[in-house]
């Protein structure tokens, strides 16, 4: 190949005075965890509301869910980003949708919203799905002993649920992380975003983006050690979840 | 609240929304799938093949590639592809690639990853008695699988491949960072050119949008009339 | 202390799961609900204390109308004890947790309070040693004790059992049989889904016997064994006894 590597690139200031080009991968790194735990926090608080109400016996409440998750899952993501970031604020009273447009961080608002309302609608079909694979008995009895809907949802069967999803909701935490990237189409510059602003102040191309995979790699092995870990502390003995 | 809106703008750019950004958008959607699918099941047969070697590869090329996010993999082959095109055909300098050409690899590359874990799935899910059955009638390994497991994992994951390809569909789209001309990107341009950002991205979601809840609604369909039949 | 009359229930428009039964349990009194798979047993007991919903008639419990909206059901299920055929311990709760927590959470005892009622329980039904394990480290005889147990723990004034021993192997049966006896004996009203009738002949007062949703007969146990009236518990009797 025809290229000429210069792996020292990372030591030699970029363009901006604050310092090198390294630094400047890791502040992308940093502000791609942040996003990513943002936008996390919100998924998984809508995303376990909207679950619950997708297995409540009641029609309106499966309707709400049920129409609340094809929303979001049915529109690519970046066009929900562009639809927060440049559509909202022009739909909004116009004082509402200045104060949105001057708001300090915008970017990184409305990435972390707009990602945590996708990845919320996936969260609660994960969640609904492990709701619905414990044994109708188990809300049976937990309402025979006295226990009302709520305390019946809070003590018995989100915990279990939850244990049980396990897996697949580290799938859709990783999810929510790599989904940041998404975000550089409305100026977020997170680690992809710093890769490729690298690229373009340096020109080596292959060393930027070389540096931003072994970033992401390590996310993903410490998401994924740190939640087997968890996976594992909370593993009730003698009691085999899914797989 | 929409007065100060021109709704018009979208009729007046139809032509080049769907003729070019659409066709674009479905073109490289089903070729990506089509691809994907048949090297996902590649991989998907490596890791099952039991050589060791080779399951691992396999391995690692599908948590790598699950590890990175689209768009940074969009850019890797947008780079790298006029390298290794170079280095395929032994010409002097990286050859040029075109945006869809680029595009069309990076997406059979990185779904292929997602699709081999269907395939994987699926061909699991088939009992031992079939490849068991099959070699007793003295058919090869790969006669096994093209006639007998293949198939049948193919029908059993239909509606979930599909699923992923309404997936691939929207994931498109992200194609956009290279400024390329998918439906997004012709919308955007238009947008930009015409200063109505608001109507041509409100006019590209109700698009996606309806797109895809018809294709899940048919894929339900389709899986309710799989698992009667089953 | 449980009136039920004429109660129908449908699933969905044609299916009808209940046909106008009627019946009822005194204070002290031993029932014994018996009759082919389908007949409706299970669903009948089930909505004594409302866990299934019916579309017809009444039952009261206790004075108070279970089937009436302004019932509150939660306050009226914790008076009312229910043991599944699958047990339906909670399995994310150790032994003494699944007996604490509608204690605490229901009727509002405090911790040690509730932790006292169920290690009581538990050396009555000789498995105090176990508190701490939880539920899928225990036999299926030892967790349907439990469960006697823990709807023993909320103090009801009669107990619900939904075939208590059919999901268990033949070697357990007779521990939790035992624990039954000894609570019919003690004077607490039962209403006892079961097929086992030496457990019938032992404690029971009345056998009921059901089929195609219909209370076909309900009689004094002495007249049950004696000479049943209709051919359809002939015919189930003879069916149930001769092996």
């Amino acid at each position: 190949m025809s290229y000429n590597w210069n792996w020292s690139i990372f030591f030699e200031p970029a363009p901006g005075g604050t310092g090198t080009y390294f630094d400047m991968l890791l502040r992308g790194l940093w502000l791609t965890i942040q996003t990513g735990v943002f936008a996390w926090i919100i998924a998984l608080v809508l995303g376990s509301i909207i679950g619950v109400l997708r297995t409540l016996p009641s029609k309106t409440a499966y309707w709400v869910g049920f129409a609340y998750v094809e929303f979001f899952r049915n529109m690519p993501l970046l066009v929900q980003l562009f639809l927060w970031f440049f559509v909202l604020p022009e739909l909004l009273p116009r004082s509402w949708g200045l104060w949105l447009k001057q708001m300090p961080h915008a970017p990184f608002y409305t990435a972390a919203v707009g990602i945590g309302l996708f990845m919320s609608a996936r969260v609660a079909v994960q969640l609904a799905a492990g709701i619905a694979s414990l044994p109708r008995g188990q809300k049976q009895a937990a309402t025979a002993l006295g226990l009302t809907t709520f305390q019946a949802y809070r003590y018995v069967l989100l915990p279990i649920a939850f244990r049980i999803i396990m897996p697949p909701l580290t799938s859709e935490f990783l999810n929510t992380i790599k989904n940041t990237a998404v975000a550089i189409t409305i100026g977020l510059i997170e680690l992809t975003g710093q890769a490729r602003s690298m690229q373009e102040f340096s020109f080596q191309v292959f060393e930027a983006f070389t540096a931003a995979t072994v970033m992401y790699l390590l996310i993903n092995i410490i998401v994924v050690t740190g939640m087997r870990y968890l996976e594992r502390s909370l593993a009730i003995p003698g009691y085999i979840t899914g797989k | 609240m929409f007065a100060n809106f021109d709704f018009d703008v979208i009729r007046r750019s139809l032509g080049y929304l769907f003729l070019d950004g659409m066709t674009f958008t479905l073109t490289l959607t089903a070729l990506s799938a089509v691809g994907g699918i048949i090297f996902g099941t590649l991989i998907a047969l490596m890791r099952l093949s039991g050589f060791r070697l080779l399951g691992r590869i396999a391995g690692l090329y599908v948590d790598f590639m699950r590890s990175l996010p689209l768009v940074l993999v969009i850019f890797w082959f947008y780079f790298l592809v006029p390298y290794v095109g170079q280095w395929v055909t032994g010409a002097s300098r990286p050859i040029a690639v075109g945006a869809f050409t680029s595009a069309l690899v990076t997406f059979i590359m990185f779904e292929a990853a997602y699709f081999s874990e269907i395939m994987r799935a699926g061909i699991q899910s088939i009992s031992k008695g079939q490849p068991a059955a099959a070699n007793a009638l003295g058919l090869t390994y790969a006669q096994t699988m093209r006639y007998v497991v293949l198939p049948q994992a193919f029908r059993n994951m239909l509606p979930v491949l599909l699923t992923q390809t309404i997936v691939l569909f929207q994931d498109t789209s992200l194609v956009y960072v290279l400024s390329m001309p998918d439906f997004l990107g012709a919308a955007s341009k238009v947008a930009q050119r015409d200063g109505r950002l608001v109507e041509m991205y409100l006019f590209a979601a109700v698009v996606y949008f309806t797109i895809s809840c018809a294709a899940s609604f048919a894929v339900r369909r389709l899986q309710a009339r799989i698992s009667i039949v089953r | 202390m449980i009136e039920i009359r004429h109660v129908d229930k449908w699933y969905g428009p044609t299916f009808q799961a209940l046909k106008a039964c009627t019946t009822s349990v005194a204070k002290g009194e031993v029932v014994v609900v018996c009759g082919p798979s389908g007949s409706g047993k299970s669903t009948l007991i089930k909505c004594v204390n409302a866990l299934e919903p019916f579309q017809g008639g009444e039952i009261i419990l206790d004075g108070i109308k279970v089937n009436d909206p302004k019932t509150d059901l939660p306050k009226l299920r914790a008076r009312v004890g229910m043991v599944f055929q699958h047990f339906e311990l909670f399995p994310h709760l150790k032994i003494i947790e699944n007996l604490c927590l509608a204690q605490e959470k229901v009727l509002g005892r405090s911790h040690d309070a509730a932790v006292a009622k169920a290690e009581m329980l538990l050396e009555r039904v000789g498995l105090k040693e176990h508190a701490r394990k939880y539920p899928a480290e225990l036999s299926g005889g030892q967790q349907q004790r439990v469960a006697i147990a823990r709807a023993l723990a909320m103090d009801p004034i009669a107990m619900l059992f939904d075939e208590p021993t059919s999901a268990l192997d033949p070697e357990m049966i007779s521990e939790v049989l035992d624990v039954m006896v000894d609570l019919a004996r003690e004077g607490m009203t039962m209403m006892v889904v079961t097929h086992e009738m030496g457990f019938a002949r032992k404690v029971a007062h009345r056998v009921i016997f059901m089929d195609r949703g219909e209370i076909v007969e309900d009689a004094k146990k002495e007249e049950f064994f004696g000479s049943p009236r209709s051919d359809r518990a002939q015919k189930f009797l003879s069916k149930i006894l001769s092996h």
